[in-house]
């Protein structure tokens, strides 16, 4: 009893001293953050680049403003996990590194509508324009609003050398080329007459066509089915490096 | 009358950047939004010129504050402020449950679910709870120190910035400003008026902790003092971020990927923790007692619960993300943190229930503590039914599903509504004078309608994500998926119809309190049977005086 009694004695000197209490509260409440979040910064499995990962193209870029804009993740998710019915509904599971260029992240919390990290290539353009219109024309079931708005707008997504560059400071890794070129290569990337091979040498892979169906109009719904069909691809994940890479990224 | 001229200078000085922010915008939501920003300042310059009390300054200086009374009207306005938003919060999310039940009920843009739904999750926890907790916590710290409030002019802006804040906010979803990240929607120059707004809180909070006539710090006062310091740590770390103009309303978060994921996670999380938890327990500390007349049953368990509390939580985070790209060792520290988690959250609850003790026949009589109870059951009930969620094997099944959101309402519809509205009940007569509220009557009919709505609400998410979650991972005999994500959809439209008919019911029960509450205020009292309510002397409702 002696010593309970002193542990409380010791405790009332906390409860007669604003200062002290806020220390001792505060110091309580930094432990779990510094031990759990800090090493994610240097441990492999998580700053580890893997074989075929690019920034996105300032289309694809100003599409994922969107998809942010219109909170598209309150719904979506864009982080498959590792069961086997979600490989077989929606494809090969999310590697870290296939986010490590998304500021914010996007993997989402809830599932109203399906994942979306591997839908790039799994539709066509004309699906995603038109579903994105309309969505219960293409599936009646769906509780997807409809953003047919998209279309109509023409793409305003302001200086991308700027937001490049801005990307580039907290750590993704732009060239000076691509950030003075962004402007250029946003509106390039929609243009059915633009040269692919010009972009392809600053974004590998990037694809270059007219994407809503509107040629000569560069709308928000260009910019949105573009960032859509690049979601999952850039990784070959059947490939060798690929697997060599997951076999290290132990745990799940 | 410097500090005054001092004062308008500072609008003046706010409201010509906030007019150069319109002229030299990047787009138009950031002008709409310095726009709402000049005229708030100019609002505050107006006021505060006309608000100076001349008489005073002309004599020689305004009379300090009479020191033997609370200083109660940021509370005040704070109790209406919480109605207001309570109502606004519920009334979208009743609008999106609809949503969800008939999509044609989506106007786009501005109208849709993607925008709609921070509109709802930040009305409901940062304009109600806020609001709340900014005026209790007013109201406690005055009374459990027996000091009036330090800083007056300081809480009196603390209580209209939030406000700014909220409309800032809530405007920046409709028109698609949004940072991406849940709970943590708003942009980076809004995050910088909450920043300063936070500071100027902590400065009262503490300061009239600091002023204090009681030698001891109650208890309440612990978790208010610890909710304000970690949700300005959570604030800062989580909103880190590089605007790509400082005329534009976009920005870049710092943290991104699997950093980003934490941090917002381990930021999202203990927004539960301290801005829904430790914020609310205090309001329980201070009225469960009160209204129950009796003490808080342990002071030992309040100190080992309080401790283990705040401690525990921060390390829960990584629940959020099981089975992610997450390291398996973050997700299985978070997971276990979140099951010895459910040992504090019960000691807070058995800590209020069990102040009961002598009192527990009130609960036929006084419904206002009748709201209390309750809400400590749905405290106890969602701080279980959380530890299991974090579990992977349980995560596996309830993650992505609507049993998450029906968890969350639970805690949010149950605890926090439930105490924040019986807060309301215990509050209003004793801040306008009034003897009792307009209807007990009525708040018994509140009650009873928010339970059943919060029932109904929580049951029909259990089934719609436990049928979402077996349903996604059904196979055939022949070995290949049986249903289509299309399928899972309709399977569930009749769960989404029994959930806004939930929440339909919980915003009726507000409503009746609404009628109540401003018939209370506008002097009324109702002729009905009589039911319990504590007796209150106004005369002894006093800050102690100066040793003499």
């Amino acid at each position: 009893m002696s010593t309970d009694t002193a542990k409380l004695t010791r405790h009332q000197r906390l409860e007669r001293n604003v200062t002290l209490l806020g220390v001792f509260a505060f110091l309580a409440v930094i432990v779990g953050g510094i031990v759990e979040i800090t090493p994610l910064f240097w441990i492999d499995n998580t700053i580890e680049k893997v074989k075929g990962v690019r920034p996105y193209t300032p289309l694809e870029q100003a599409g994922r403003d969107i998809y942010v804009r219109e909170g598209c993740y309150l719904c979506h998710s864009q982080m498959i996990r590792p069961f086997r019915d979600e490989v077989e509904r929606y494809g090969h599971y999310s590697l870290a590194a296939e986010s490590m260029y998304d500021h914010p992240f996007q993997w989402g919390s809830k599932r109203t509508g399906p994942d979306l990290a591997r839908v790039g290539g799994r539709y066509s353009d004309e699906w995603h324009v038109q579903h994105l219109s309309a969505p219960r024309n293409l599936v009646p079931e769906s509780v997807m609003p409809g953003y047919a708005f998209l279309a109509k707008n023409e793409l305003k997504a302001g200086d991308m050398s700027a937001e490049l560059a801005t990307l580039a400071k907290v750590g993704v890794p732009y060239t000076k080329e691509q950030i003075e070129k962004a402007n250029d290569d946003l509106k390039l990337q929609a243009d059915p007459n633009g040269s692919a091979s010009d972009l392809q040498k600053r974004y590998p892979k990037a694809q270059v066509r007219d994407y809503d169906g509107q040629p000569g109009h560069l709308t928000e719904m260009d910019a949105l089915v573009a960032y859509l069909q690049v979601l999952g691809t850039m990784v070959d994940v059947d490939s060798a490096a690929a697997e060599e890479a997951l076999a290290q990224e132990k745990g799940r | 009358m410097d500090k005054l001229l001092g004062r308008a200078g500072i609008w003046l000085l706010a409201f010509g950047v906030a007019v150069a922010g319109v002229a030299a915008a990047k787009d138009t939501g950031f002008a709409i939004h310095m726009g709402i920003f000049a005229a708030a300042a100019l609002i505050a310059l107006v006021a505060s010129l006309r608000g100076a009390n001349y008489k005073a300054l002309a004599a020689g200086g305004a009379a300090p504050a009479d020191q033997s009374r609370y200083d109660d009207d940021p509370t005040r306005w704070g109790i209406i402020a919480t109605v207001f938003w309570g109502m606004a919060g519920f009334l979208v999310g009743l609008i999106i449950a609809l949503q969800l039940a008939f999509p044609q009920l989506n106007f786009a843009p501005y109208l849709n679910f993607g925008r709609l739904r921070p509109l709802h999750t930040s009305a409901v926890i940062f304009a109600f709870g806020g609001n709340a907790l900014i005026a209790t916590s007013f109201y406690i710290v005055q009374r459990t120190c027996r000091a009036r409030l330090a800083l007056p002019g300081l809480a009196r802006f603390v209580f209209w910035g939030y406000q700014l804040f909220i409309v800032l906010a809530a405007t920046g979803y409709l028109l698609g400003i949004t940072q991406g990240k849940e709970y943590a929607e708003p942009e980076w120059y809004v995050d910088w008026w909450l920043t300063i707004i936070w500071v100027s809180y902590l400065l009262v909070f503490g300061g009239t902790l600091l002023k204090r006539k009681e030698p001891h710090i109650y208890v309440a006062n612990w978790f208010f003092l610890s909710f304000i310091l970690t949700v300005a740590m959570l604030h800062l770390v989580n909103n880190i971020d590089i605007p790509v103009s400082i005329t534009g309303s976009h920005s870049v978060p710092f943290f991104g990927g699997v950093q980003g994921a934490l941090v917002q996670w381990w930021y999202g999380h203990n927004a539960v923790g301290f801005f829904l938890t430790a914020g609310f327990l205090a309001m329980m500390y201070y009225f469960v007692p009160k209204q129950a007349q009796r003490p808080v049953y342990s002071y030992r368990l309040s100190i080992i619960h309080f401790w283990a509390l705040i401690f525990l939580y921060i390390w829960a985070g990584p629940h959020h993300l099981h089975y992610t790209a997450l390291p398996d060792w973050a997700q299985t520290l978070g997971m276990v943190f979140s099951v010895m988690l459910w040992m504090p959250s019960w000691g807070g609850m058995i800590n209020g229930l069990m102040t009961l003790n002598g009192a527990w026949d009130r609960l036929r009589t006084d419904p206002i503590l009748k709201l209390m109870v309750c809400s400590l059951a749905f405290y106890g009930m969602s701080t279980f039914e959380g530890p299991m969620m974090s579990v992977k094997f349980v995560n596996s099944l309830s993650h992505y599903t609507d049993w998450t959101i029906g968890h969350v309402h639970s805690g949010a519809l149950g605890w926090n509504g439930m105490i924040t509205f019986s807060a309301i009940y215990y509050l209003v007569p004793r801040l306008w004078g009034r003897e009792r509220m307009y209807s007990l009557q009525m708040i018994n009919w509140h009650f009873w309608t928010a339970t059943i709505g919060i029932v109904i609400y929580a049951a029909s998410m259990w089934v719609a994500g436990v049928t979402q979650g077996l349903m996604w991972r059904e196979y055939g005999a022949d070995g290949y998926l049986v249903n289509s994500f299309a399928d899972t959809v309709a399977a569930i439209h009749p769960m989404y119809l029994a959930r806004a008919a939930g929440g339909l019911l919980y915003l009726s029960g507000a409503c009746i309190m609404v009628w109540n509450v401003w018939q209370t205020i506008a002097g009324k009292t109702r002729d009905e049977a009589p039911m319990y309510s504590p007796d209150f002397n106004p005369a002894a409702d006093h800050p102690l005086p100066a040793a003499a």
